[in-house]
């Protein structure tokens, strides 16, 4: 990523949010970012994410130009390459914690059978192999989340990125999200794009960068 | 892209959480689409009705009555022209298209029988005429061309006649007392019913032609004469025929007007066809009205739905789903919900119009076209009123509808 913009208007006011960011992530990587409320985290977040697009600059995921693609390519590669953890989860209410999984490989096209298998693979690697039936509301946080998580990587994406994925948890249940977002960097060497404010959060990552005013410090 | 299995999963579930709200949703095109097929179901059946009774008074044939004649500048009226007759009738017979002529004569007389009185029409006529009003004879028999030629005193009665005059006793082979003749009674014909106008057909007594000329009115002209064709479109081409030869045969000059007029049953039967057509289309589009209103509520839930989810949607979009995904999610919720209105309504409809035929005198049609239209307009409803909301929920911004409370 280098050279990023971004502006939006907020009640008629134009902010700029990001001033120009050169980021470069590599395969393996588990980076956090950190930054006051304000800074532009969210911004880059949704940039990061394919969720939206830079006024300016240039950014690459795995070699694919992003900056100039439509809503339907973005689409396809938030399908592809990106797994979500947002903060609260996010997931699908009154929809079964197997359906919830199961919504990426959806909109990927995959059949009916191909779907459940994998599904239900990667519950059962987050331990919840007796809840997939479950309702969200039926989960305690830590399952919510670890659900959330089977949810980000079912399509095994290139890049996982999580948005103040700890914000809402107890000391307990954070620490257990940390210890397996740990094992899945090294074991899997699935590259992590950790977005939080909180700093015992952010220790735990291999990198940390601070975004401030929307230029990024290390 | 998506599988159309899973977007009607998807479609399903979603309406699945809201039991309920799909329910009364759906209540709206049940009630449309029922009232549409009720009230088509009781137009049809009119028509039917109407279409029956046009073919009671034979739909094929052309009735020639005498025109209005000049005298000294008068115009008289209607039917006082005295120059058709029966060689006119002869005449036409061999006119392509033309089956049957039937020339007749009507007289009103009292009838009386022992100590009975009975006033009624006297129709003269000739074998002829029953077979051109499909009007059969239903007890003994009907009178010849010999009883024609030899200006007999014998008659055929209908049903209402016998009634008045003899009750429950047999008529056939007594005698009635007519303008001072004494007739024999042949046969009975067959019931009739009322014409389209109400008047009762069955109140008359058919006699030859030459005796109710000759000896109860006097005259040798006749008053009209039915000309049975092979079919509708030949009654047409058979009228203008029938209009050259009686011109030729009256001698009428290039700028003289007819001095008779004719009558083709089919434009009447067409007219009250259309009619009754018109009237099924009317009940059927005020049903329609419902209809409408209950896509309206379809819209109206959609809207309420895709804001109430719109951070499903973006949870959806965040996850890989594309536009068309989203709106073919919403579209088909519309969908389903319009359809199975339909397939509901269609029942109820259907219900609803056996119960009034049972109950009240109504006919009633149900028509395959009436159900496959009210079917195919309430999914078309759908599609109307879903694509705005599915619309709505698909241009949804994805971080916008992610951060949505």
């Amino acid at each position: 990523m280098s050279g990023v913009h971004k502006s939006y208007a907020l009640d008629g006011v134009k902010v700029h949010a990001l001033r120009g960011i050169d980021l470069s992530v590599p395969q393996g990587e588990y980076l956090a970012i950190m930054g006051p409320s304000g800074s532009g985290k969210s911004t880059l977040m949704n940039i990061l994410g394919c969720l939206d697009i830079p006024d300016e600059g240039s950014y690459l995921l795995n070699g694919e130009d992003v900056s100039h693609m439509q809503g339907d390519e973005l689409a396809r590669l938030r399908n592809r390459e990106i797994g979500f953890v947002f903060q609260n989860f996010n997931l699908l209410s009154r929809t079964t914690a197997i359906e919830n999984v199961e919504t990426p490989l959806i909109y990927a096209g995959i059949g009916k059978k191909a779907r459940r298998q994998k599904a239900q693979d990667m519950l059962q690697r987050m331990g919840l192999g007796d809840r997939i039936y479950h309702m969200p509301n039926q989960l305690s946080g830590g399952q919510q989340q670890r659900v959330a998580i089977a949810r980000a990587l079912v399509t095994r994406p290139s890049l996982l990125l999580a948005d103040e994925p700890t914000g809402n948890m107890d000391s307990v249940t954070s620490a257990e999200f940390l210890n397996l977002l740990e094992k899945l960097n090294i074991e899997d060497g699935l590259m992590i794009v950790l977005i939080t404010h909180e700093t015992e959060v952010a220790a735990r990552a291999r990198r940390r960068l601070t975004l401030r005013d929307g230029r990024l410090e290390t | 892209m998506m599988e159309w299995g899973a977007a009607i999963q998807l479609a399903l579930s979603a309406l699945w959480r809201n039991k309920i709200r799909a329910m009364l949703t759906t209540l709206g095109v049940v009630i449309g689409v029922a009232s549409v097929i009720a009230m088509v179901s009781i137009g049809s059946g009119a028509q039917k009705r109407v279409a029956e009774q046009m073919e009671s008074m034979g739909t094929n044939n052309l009735v020639v009555r005498p025109g209005s004649t000049f005298h000294g500048g008068v115009q008289t009226g209607a039917g006082t022209s005295q120059k058709l007759t029966r060689e006119d009738a002869e005449a036409l017979r061999d006119i392509p298209g033309v089956v049957a002529v039937a020339p007749s004569v009507r007289a009103t007389e009292q009838l009386r029988y022992r100590g009975t009185n009975w006033n009624t029409d006297i129709e003269g006529v000739t074998p002829d005429y029953i077979a051109v009003r499909s009007w059969p004879v239903e007890e003994g028999s009907f009178f010849t061309d010999q009883h024609v030629a030899s200006a007999a005193h014998v008659c055929v009665l209908g049903r209402t006649v016998v009634r008045e005059l003899f009750g429950l006793a047999n008529p056939i082979g007594e005698s009635i007392l007519l303008k001072g003749l004494s007739c024999n009674v042949l046969g009975i014909l067959s019931t009739k019913g009322a014409s389209p106008w109400g008047s009762d057909q069955d109140d008359t007594v058919m006699m030859p032609i030459t005796t109710v000329q000759r000896k109860i009115r006097g005259i040798t002209h006749i008053d009209r004469m039915e000309i049975q064709t092979s079919g509708r479109e030949a009654s047409f081409r058979v009228k203008t025929e029938v209009t050259r030869i009686l011109r030729q045969r009256h001698r009428l000059q290039e700028e003289q007007e007819d001095d008779f007029r004719i009558f083709n049953r089919a434009e009447l039967a067409q007219a009250s066809e259309e009619s009754a057509r018109v009237f099924t289309w009317l009940l059927g589009s005020i049903a329609s009205v419902s209809l409408l209103v209950g896509g309206i509520g379809i819209m109206n839930i959609m809207l309420v739905s895709v804001t109430e989810r719109t951070r499903e949607i973006g949870i959806r979009m965040a996850l890989g789903a594309r536009r068309q995904d989203i709106l073919w999610q919403f579209l088909l919720e519309a969908l389903m919900l319009s359809c199975a209105g339909g397939i509901l309504g269609i029942l109820l409809g259907l219900g609803s119009a056996t119960i009034l035929a049972r109950f009240s005198e109504f006919p009633i049609t149900i028509t395959t076209w009436s159900i496959t239209v009210a079917f195919l307009f309430s999914a078309l409803v759908g599609i109307f009123f879903g694509i705005h909301p599915a619309r709505r929920a698909s241009s949804l911004r994805p971080i916008e509808a992610l951060r949505y409370e």
